[in-house]
């Protein structure tokens, strides 16, 4: 291991050393390894918002409904069809992952503001199919009475339903393999092509980029990843929650990855512990009034540190 | 039968009426500054909780005529403290600071005026109902259309006959030409920023004379808001009123024939429009596109 590769290679090394070792350093702060989970899950979820936003240069504000329809179709698979977690998982990646790709159809050819209003009343569709069709998915309750099954390996089980820390490490191992696969799409031509759109989308077009193409497949590559954040978060929570598939959840992600950075990849990880902290943080410390308390940090953010806390990092850092 | 199809038909014409002044400030904001506010529906919620306020002083006459200036010159200040410093950015910061800015108007409202729903009260000749057969429309319904059709005409005469409002419309369609005429951007962002608060406002004492008043009671109108704004189309304020009347009869319809459906169906009209015609019913091809 020579100099350079460790110091091309810093960032992700610190990051996978401290979540690797999660349980064993998160409880000396009085913390618990199911908030871990939360960061993992929102910090997933806000990656993949982000390469839409941060690398390809289109926003969505309503990604929420493809995390819902992730959460919502795993417990769905895991209540009614089979208790299988991957095969559950599998279930609301592919719900909401097609979601968001029969979507993404309507809305390649708007931009700007009108494309965020567009999937922010996508959002509200789904929230509000969830709420209504109540015999089938609890409506206002949310969606009870599912729990997540052990992984059957064959020669052994790992007991993810009573042990929270195979539990976190589990989300950590498919926090891992989608972010490699994220890491790969964004390293591919295709991902160039996203980045060269975000730059450029005339000039992008000028050079003959089915510009309309790409944003459609990166759009669905997002929900995808979405998604399967949400189907994790059915399964840490043993719950799919209608309130989650609200605007509000869409602003939480959105929020999570400009706080850490959204032109740094792991800068959405970044923002999930800042978010999460800071919400744990707030509702205990200012129960009644913690919503104005999150929307002054909500707008302070965007006045005053737009770049994120990574962003602002890099820039101090000279790169 | 008939009475029931009536009854909804001018249930959804005084809910259209709602979307439509809500929707018509949103437009106005959007087509000028390309700023989604989605704070506008705790503008709304604000005006409504003013009028309650002002209403032991000066009446209800009195509140539905101050209440809205006073929401105006507060969208005037809030337009000039934190929404003009995000015009020049990526459109995110603009969405997520109006997002975060309704978090705390609403936290303000629940601080000030108490987290429990409050009453509105109305004059009493209001409340009464037109005629014993038609008991479902009050007078306070055909009241409340009244004053929309008058602040939306109100509305576009402005917008035509006065200096600010030609300018705010010509900035819709070019805003460099018109800085570059020398008008002062900045200052007509503010003033068409405070016109749609004022729009919001208003909105907000008309609403709370129906439904009372809680601190939530904007959100419930954001969203067919932002879909009549889509359905109409983004960029002509015609098209949002249109798209307005259009969802709030929609809704009001299915109703009568399909209670369960009744705010499904305006979602699959913005499906329809979107698929049929993607830059709404009355908008320009390219408008923000």
């Amino acid at each position: 291991m020579n100099e350079t590769f460790l110091r091309r290679n810093l960032q992700p090394i610190v990051i996978w050393a401290l979540l690797l070792t999660v349980p064993f350093w998160l409880p000396l702060f009085g913390g618990y390894t199911a908030l871990a989970g939360r960061v993992l899950v929102f910090a997933l979820a806000a990656m993949s918002f982000n390469m839409l936003l941060g690398f390809t240069g289109i926003m969505s504000f309503g990604h929420a409904a493809y995390f819902g329809l992730g959460a919502y179709g795993c417990g769905l698979f895991l209540k009614f069809v089979y208790a299988s977690t991957p095969l559950a998982m599998l279930a609301g990646t592919l719900l909401g992952g097609i979601a968001g790709t029969l979507f993404g159809l309507l809305l390649v050819r708007r931009r700007g503001v009108y494309f965020a209003m567009v999937t922010i009343a996508f959002g509200q569709v789904c929230f509000y199919i969830a709420y209504k069709w109540d015999d089938l998915t609890g409506g206002y309750d949310g969606l009870r009475g599912f729990a997540r099954a052990p992984i059957d390996l064959g020669l052994t089980k790992i007991d993810i339903q009573n042990n929270g820390t195979a539990l976190y490490f589990f989300i950590l191992l498919v926090f891992g393999v989608a972010a490699a696969a994220q890491g790969f799409v964004l390293r591919s031509p295709f991902g160039r092509t996203m980045l060269a759109i975000r730059e450029n989308e005339r000039r992008a077009r000028f050079l003959g980029i089915p510009i309309e193409k790409h944003i459609w497949l990166s759009f669905s590559i997002s929900c995808f990843f979405t998604a399967l954040a949400g189907s994790l978060y059915a399964l840490l929570n043993n719950f799919a929650d209608p309130q989650g598939l609200t605007y509000v959840m869409s602003g939480n992600i959105v929020m999570i990855t400009i706080m850490g950075g959204m032109r740094v990849f792991w800068g959405p990880l970044i923002g999930a512990v800042l978010f999460v902290a800071l919400q744990d943080y707030v509702s205990s410390a200012w129960p009644t009034t913690w919503m104005g308390v999150v929307g002054v940090v909500f707008v302070s953010v965007v006045l005053f540190f737009p770049r994120g806390l990574m962003g602002m990092l890099q820039k101090r850092a000279g790169t | 039968m008939m009475q029931l199809v009536m009854f909804n038909v001018t249930n959804g014409l005084i809910v259209g009426a709602f979307y439509v002044l809500m929707a018509l400030g949103l437009s106005l904001i959007i087509n000028l500054s390309n700023v989604v506010n989605f704070a506008h529906g705790n503008f709304l919620a604000i005006g409504g909780y003013l009028a309650f306020t002002l209403t032991p002083y000066v009446g209800f006459w009195g509140a539905l005529l101050i209440s809205p200036l006073l929401t105006a010159i507060f969208g005037y200040f809030i337009e000039q403290l934190l929404i003009r410093h995000v015009y020049a950015r990526n459109h995110i910061y603009s969405l997520l600071l109006t997002f975060g800015l309704g978090f705390i108007l609403q936290d303000v409202c629940r601080v000030i005026w108490g987290p429990s729903p409050l009453p509105l009260d109305i004059p009493e000749l209001l409340s009464l109902p037109i005629t014993p057969d038609l008991f479902f429309i009050t007078w306070y319904r055909v009241f409340m259309v009244g004053v929309v059709v008058v602040a939306v005409s109100g509305l576009f005469a402005f917008l035509r006959y006065t200096r600010v409002g030609i300018r705010i419309r010509a900035g819709t369609l070019d805003l460099d030409t018109v800085s570059a005429l020398g008008v002062n951007v900045a200052a007509l962002r503010s003033y068409n920023f405070a016109v749609g608060s004022f729009l919001a406002g208003l909105a907000g004492v008309l609403a709370a004379g129906q439904i009372g008043l809680n601190p939530n009671m904007g959100d419930d109108l954001i969203m067919p808001s932002f879909i009549a704004i889509i359905v109409g189309g983004v960029g002509s304020l015609t098209g949002t009123l249109l798209g307005g009347l259009l969802i709030g009869v929609a809704a009001a319809l299915t109703t009568v024939f399909y209670p369960a459906g009744a705010e499904a169906v305006i979602y699959v009209i913005m499906a329809i429009v979107l698929l049929l015609r993607p830059r709404g019913l009355l908008g320009e091809e390219g408008m923000l596109s």
